[in-house]
């Protein structure tokens, strides 16, 4: 069995390597050559907001798409980053020892003492990783360890995005109230307003996301991967062959966690705000729309999701103000209700359309099929790391499995 | 065998972006100790005055919570461009607008203000309602430099070169509210407002007031943004003696109020609550039958008499439909579109600069009545109205400050305001 796993996984990496190297190179020609040739400095800036809220779905696709759990809560996450950061920017606007400007005009004109810390940008970077992390993991533990799943999960999580909104809002003084952070001249010492100062923040974000995009990779293919979706499959069984579920599911949130922080971390200098509306109930629904349409289980769906959503969103309300609310929900609809694997498994259900359609005519519908002898490319559709496999051929396997003891 | 090589794919991504990085540097903030070189950089403008049109913005929230309200504001900005075309446009140029949805997002404003600026090279942007969304777009208007024209009453202590405020400050809306509670003799007032910065703020100045004018304060209640049990507060100031309430709720939460108020048995006569949220569109939806006799403080109410109000509601009703009222965010909305105008026709240029320039003295004989722009502040002198809601749902001025009064976002002529700001 083992020796089987092995020579699967073997199998997909020796495919997958070339593949994904590939693809890396793509990906990288397009965000750092094409992207800043074709786009002027506006449209630059807009799709450096998109690839942080994509940092935001690649982790959710792991803890989601691979884990199982249904993250309704990231804005927490993605807030906290976002928040530290805004921290720093304005402490370091006000200068050494200075008292940013709206505490001046809310507070009581000094600087509370749990701010002060982050006027080092060391700490303040270190924060942004440690401090999602940290929080992801006592909740996670405090959660997991006492099996708390599925929709009480969900529940638990989007709790703890509203109670953070509703905290951050009635904190004015030290918060910024409903208005948050604002109005950020530097970054680190570069200018703001320096189009060439975002570029540069760009070429960071684009960076930052294919580091990300990777250490996910290495997580899918490694044995870490294999037994998160073993988890998500058939959670007593992983418990029964001697393993801690709670752990695993764990890691894989805290993931989520720390990069939902560098996105929103990333998102203040880029965006120039950031404030409850972003880390509350909506944006976390929001970001869970991208990754969902993209295709949750796969590696490159939920930031290829993210980022078509939200340029989707922009250009639609462009042309369409107001409609876009509608599109969106109509295209949600279509995705859970008709393509549960989301867009990335297109080619998956189209391709085993024409082979149930070939072998045996169109009446018949397609059987849990069995892997395709010939595989169009190099993919093995059954093994779990498969970039390609619909999420609901491994889930309904899986069932079929989980009837039969 | 089975290990993946992780680095081999992380190495070049991160390698590829510090290059990048460090050879893009731009502008530290130290070394530009000039800020008008750093502004210059960020804001080359690309408005396009050559041809016999010219590009402005409007920028209101179309989706989302604040459309019901920004809606209206959109349409009397509407209003007003066609008057303007009508009329000849601006320096002979034909008004081209440009309308985008701030979908009630802060963060969408901002893009969408970003887009206006660099994308559509507009002349101009009209629009906000939130101080969020202000705020938000604050810094682009000013790394861009470019122009922000803000129709809403807010909560003061701004002031930017790049904006102008054709709403109340405080001083023109607050002040004269508790000038006239206390005139009326009224010695206890419980505050009750929504979670959010503006009451806040409004309330620490009402605080300031009070303590200066020998008013106490005998309750200060916030309720979270849309919350409708209105229980507890209401019997909190029932219990707590005042004579006075002043109320900055927003939005729905007005409707859950004035009926709880109601239930309780208060009344207008004992206990009269000036608002400074509702306007006459919101009467309507409050229901005349809760909220009538109540007072208002604004700066203009559809039933103020002159010339220019006559003509304002005439117009506005015969382009929206008889049913359709007008309040004081949609009536600064549309003198600002107008105040712009003579700026732009006084600097004889749309540059930025020379509005700037030219913009303090422009006077307009707006529906409120002439209203001044103050070059300093770029807020405008405005006269300050406390109105009774009337059975026909219209607001009915009360009582009138002596004239316009001067803008002062900072409170600097009110010795009870020092170390407010």
């Amino acid at each position: 069995m083992s020796a089987q796993l092995a020579t699967a996984r073997e199998r997909l990496l020796a495919g997958g390597r070339a593949r994904t190297l590939g693809g890396f190179g793509i990906a990288a020609v397009l965000l750092f050559g094409v992207a800043p040739a074709a786009l002027s400095d506006f449209r630059l800036n807009l799709l450096a907001k998109f690839l942080c809220l994509a940092m935001v779905a690649v982790g959710i696709g792991l803890a989601w798409g691979r884990g199982g759990m249904l993250t309704l809560g990231q804005g927490v996450y993605f807030g906290l980053g976002g928040y530290l950061m805004a921290m720093h920017l304005k402490l370091a606007d006000a200068g050494p020892g200075g008292v940013p400007d709206f505490m001046l005009l809310y507070g009581d004109g000094t600087v509370p003492g749990w701010w002060e810390p982050f006027r080092s940008p060391v700490v303040t970077i270190l924060a942004i990783v440690v401090v999602p992390v940290l929080v992801a993991t006592g909740l996670g533990w405090a959660v997991f360890s006492r099996r708390v799943r599925g929709a009480y999960f969900a529940i638990l999580s989007q709790a703890l995005a509203a109670a953070f909104a509703i905290l951050l809002i009635g904190q004015q003084k030290v918060t910024g109230g409903t208005n948050g952070l604002n109005g950020f001249r530097s970054f680190f010492g570069f200018d703001l307003a320096d189009p060439v100062n975002k570029r540069m923040l760009f070429f960071i974000a684009a960076g930052t996301l294919l580091v990300m995009v990777a250490v996910v990779r290495r997580l899918m293919v490694s044995r870490f991967g294999e037994l998160l979706v073993a988890v998500r499959d058939q959670e007593n069984r992983v418990r029964f062959l001697g393993y801690d579920p709670a752990k695993v599911k764990v890691v894989a949130y805290a993931v989520a966690a720390a990069f939902a922080g560098i996105g929103g971390a990333l998102f203040v200098p880029i965006v120039g705000i950031i404030s409850p509306a972003d880390v509350g109930v909506v944006p976390s629904i929001a970001f869970l729309v991208g990754v969902a349409i993209g295709g949750r289980a796969t590696l490159l769906g939920p930031v290829l999701g993210a980022i078509a959503v939200s340029w989707a969103q922009t250009s639609l309300s462009e042309s369409f103000p107001s409609m876009w609310i509608y599109f969106q929900g109509a295209l949600f609809i279509l995705v859970v209700a008709f393509l549960p694997g989301g867009l990335a498994s297109l080619g998956a259900v189209w391709r085993r359309r024409r082979a149930g359609a070939e072998e045996s005519g169109p009446a018949t519908p397609p059987e849990p099929t069995p892997p395709d002898p010939t595989p169009p490319d190099d993919a093995v559709p059954a093994a779990p790391g498969d970039a390609t496999t619909a999420p609901a051929t491994s889930d309904s396997s899986a069932a079929t499995a989980g009837r039969l003891p | 065998m089975t290990r993946p090589r992780p680095r081999a794919l992380a190495l070049p991504a991160v390698a590829l972006t510090v290059v990048l990085a460090v050879s893009g540097c731009g502008s530290r903030t130290d070394s530009a100790a000039d800020p008008a070189a750093a502004s210059a950089s960020g804001g080359a403008s690309c408005v396009d005055t050559s041809g016999d049109t010219v590009k402005i913005g409007f920028l209101n929230s179309l989706s989302g919570t604040m459309a019901i309200s920004e809606q209206t504001v959109r349409d009397a900005l509407d209003l007003a461009a066609e008057e303007i075309n009508a009329d000849g446009g601006v320096l002979g140029k034909q008004l081209e607008v440009i309308g985008e949805d701030g979908a009630s997002e802060p963060t969408v404003f901002a893009e969408k203000a970003e887009k206006l600026i660099a994308s559509d090279c507009v002349a101009a942007v009209f629009g906000g309602w939130t101080s969020s969304s202000r705020k938000a777009m604050l810094p682009v208007f000013e790394a861009k430099d470019s122009l922000l024209f803000y129709p809403v009453q807010y909560e003061g202590l701004e002031s930017s070169p790049n904006i102008f405020y054709t709403g109340a400050t405080t001083n023109q809306q607050i002040v004269p509210g508790m000038d006239y509670l206390k005139e009326q003799g009224k010695t206890k007032v419980f505050l009750v407002g929504s979670d959010y910065v503006f009451p806040r703020t409004a309330n620490k100045i009402i605080n300031a007031y009070a303590e200066a004018n020998g008013i106490e304060i005998v309750g200060e209640e916030y309720a979270p943004l849309g919350h409708t049990d209105f229980s507890t507060i209401v019997n909190k100031l029932k219990g707590s003696g005042a004579d006075a309430v002043f109320n900055t709720l927003n939005g729905d939460s007005n409707v859950a109020f004035f009926k709880e108020y109601k239930n309780a048995g208060l009344g207008k006569d004992a206990l009269p609550v000036v608002s400074v949220s509702i306007a006459e569109e919101e009467v309507g939806g409050i229901g005349v039958e809760n909220i009538e006799g109540q007072l208002t403080a604004w700066n203009y109410y559809q039933t103020v008499e002159s010339a220019e109000n006559t003509t304002f509601v005439k117009a506005f009703k015969a382009a929206y439909g008889e049913d359709r009222v007008t309040s004081d965010p949609m009536e600064a909305a549309y003198t600002s579109l107008h105040l712009w105008k003579l700026m732009v026709e006084k600097a004889e240029s749309f540059d930025v600069a020379a509005i700037q320039e030219a913009a303090d003295g422009v006077t307009f004989d707006a529906p409120e009545g002439t209203v001044t722009v103050n070059g300093e502040n770029h807020h405008i002198a405005k006269t300050a109205l406390i109105g009774k809601i009337g059975a026909d749902g219209l607001i009915h001025t009360e009582w009138a400050s002596d004239g316009a009064i001067e803008p002062d976002p900072f409170l600097k002529g009110y010795d009870w305001a020092e170390g407010l700001s």
